[in-house]
């Protein structure tokens, strides 16, 4: 008996297999029964309705933009890896400043219950904003389409991040915290060598959550900025009727999202600890 | 009269009550403890003893009253008052040698790192740890971890050794492994220690007096019973002392029939008891065998 894992992977290709040859069948242009007539001789052969691409040209055309993903020849015609470059660039700066600021006011919170119940309202309020209402207004203070991009994922990094480090600060076992003042360390000192570890992988859960969403949320917001990124780069297909390239990125999308998520449990499994 | 080590006068604790009434858990509760001396206090749950040590560690505010180590006031919890909690609480993501490099350097921030392990290693080493140095709490056994959190207190050499029911959550054959192991280190450090216990044989083998509390609410301190057993004592050959089973006798009957009933004296402190004077001993009387014993730390210490 196999194991379980080659197994899985067994039924996992055959499912992709099946799954790829329906598509395939379903997806197949109509016989051409007659002659072409002058019109459609002049429209190159193009059916008169436009349908779903198959797999096949799908992976033919997956293979020649991987096989060069970082040319650029202009404006409206990048390669993949650049336009999915540009992105993971917007989302990690905005998810970095959206660290700097979440953690700290997350500790601050979680520490002191006065700062909780003061703050509490006004993240109630924000956090359920989508984070793409904001765009208008960063268009308009900020007046550059990339900063507000990068504004968008920041807002929309912050909040996950900010209630778990203020929940696993605030939910730190009361013994550990007394093993600090029996040793009498500093507040300072406190924080970094008893709270911190101790509520590390509550806080890297919710920077896995944000990670999650900022990768969801580039896509929507690069689609409205234009420009360069993924987001863009799908619509744009989409304006051009490249139907073939639009699932092509919407795999790729899929891919580096995966990618991210992988990396933040990575670092998840790191500061993990058995009690 | 001359200052004790410690003094703890008039120490009360008082919650409300849920009903808009108050509660008082327990009150005027004094003693002192003398420098060298390992106190246990025993008494039924809710009379407030975990609540007393938390007081003396700092780690809890009473009601009333004040405690005085070494003439100054407790305030706040200090590294000269050393704690080992029941539940152990060593820090999980931490190894048991680094569990107590922490403590140590807390202790001694200005120690070398290599100063630092040294040390942590021989505390370890004391309660027979040396092979798991660098397992994390969660791969040790109850009895284990508990080791190395007498291996924590005991490293920070504090004045006062404060230990909250450490035993109560091991099973018994290790308890009893554990209990000869710190009577051991006591023999060779000789610190002062208090300790909570619900368990009468561990209280008289490990003790020089026992504190008796009354029953809460209003709990106090009742009596203070002396335990006339030489040191070195052993679990196994303790039975055989009569000195034992008259004290045993004494503690039982105390918890049995006359904990809800007994007080103090009029003055506040607790009767003192002596359930095994004149009994006798095996081996030379107690006062002189503990007076020989001090000199010979004292000769171990200068």
């Amino acid at each position: 008996m196999a194991s379980l894992n080659v197994r899985a992977a067994l039924l996992s290709v055959s499912f992709l297999v099946l799954a790829l040859g329906l598509w395939e069948m379903a997806t197949q242009p109509p016989e051409a029964d007659a002659a072409m007539t002058e019109y459609e001789r002049l429209m190159g052969g193009a059916d008169q309705e436009s349908r779903v691409p198959p797999p096949s040209e799908v992976i033919k055309l997956a293979w020649a933009e991987l096989s060069n993903p970082f040319y650029d020849a202009g404006a409206n015609d990048k390669g993949i890896g650049i336009q999915l470059a540009y992105s993971v660039y917007r989302v990690l700066t905005g998810y970095l400043a959206a660290m700097a600021v979440a953690l700290p006011i997350g500790f601050l919170i979680g520490m002191s219950p006065l700062m909780y119940k003061a703050l509490n309202p006004y993240i109630q309020v924000l956090r359920p904003i989508s984070p793409l209402a904001w765009m208008p207004l960063a268009l308009f203070i900020i007046q550059d389409s990339d900063a507000s991009a990068i504004f968008v994922i920041f807002i929309c990094s912050i909040w996950p991040m900010l209630l778990n480090t203020a929940f696993g600060v605030a939910n730190v076992r009361e013994d550990w915290v007394n093993v600090a003042r029996t040793h009498e360390l500093s507040p300072v000192k406190t924080a970094l060598t008893v709270i911190l570890p101790a509520a590390a992988p509550t806080i890297l859960t919710g920077m896995r959550i944000s990670i999650g969403i900022a990768w969801l949320v580039i896509v929507a917001a690069e689609m409205l900025v234009g420009g360069t990124g993924i987001g863009y780069y799908v619509w744009n297909e989409w304006n051009n009727l490249d139907l073939a390239s639009v699932i092509f990125s919407i795999l790729m999308i899929g891919v580096v999202g995966m990618l991210l998520d992988l990396a933040l449990g990575k670092a998840q499994k790191l500061v993990e600890y058995k009690e | 009269m001359t200052k004790s080590f410690l003094e703890v006068d008039g120490l009360s604790k008082v919650y409300p009550d849920g009903l808009g009434g108050e509660l008082t858990v327990f009150e005027d509760i004094r003693f002192a403890l003398e420098k060298g001396e390992f106190v246990c206090i025993v008494g039924h749950s809710g009379c407030g003893k975990s609540t007393i040590l938390n007081v003396l560690a700092g780690l809890d505010e009473a009601s009333a009253g004040n405690v005085v180590m070494n003439g100054k006031e407790v305030k706040g919890p200090g590294l000269e008052r050393g704690v080992v909690f029941q539940n152990y609480s060593l820090l999980p993501w931490k190894t048991a040698l680094n569990n107590i490099v922490f403590a140590v350097q807390a202790r001694w921030p200005k120690w070398s790192k290599e100063k630092v392990k040294e040390h942590s290693e021989r505390y370890l080493k004391m309660v027979g740890l040396d092979h798991a140095l660098n397992r994390k709490p969660s791969q040790l056994s109850g009895g284990m971890r508990q080791r190395v959190s007498i291996a924590r207190a005991f490293a920070t050499q504090p004045e006062l050794l404060l230990l909250d029911e450490p035993f109560g959550a091991l099973d018994a054959l290790t308890r009893g492994v554990i209990q000869d192991e710190l009577v051991k280190i006591w023999e060779e450090t000789r610190q002062t220690v208090f300790m909570i216990t619900h368990d009468v044989d561990e209280a008289i083998l490990l003790s020089d007096r026992i504190f008796l509390m009354s029953n809460g609410p209003n709990a106090r301190i009742a009596e203070s019973v002396k335990v006339d057993i030489p040191h070195p004592r052993a679990r196994a050959t303790i039975f055989q002392n009569p000195a034992y089973h008259k004290t045993r006798d004494y503690l039982v009957d105390f918890l049995v029939n006359r904990s809800g009933s007994a007080l103090p004296e009029k003055d506040g402190s607790p009767k003192v008891a002596e359930p095994a004077k004149g009994v006798a001993q095996p081996e030379p009387a107690t006062a002189q065998s503990e007076t020989e014993s001090e000199t010979a730390a004292r000769a171990v210490n200068a």
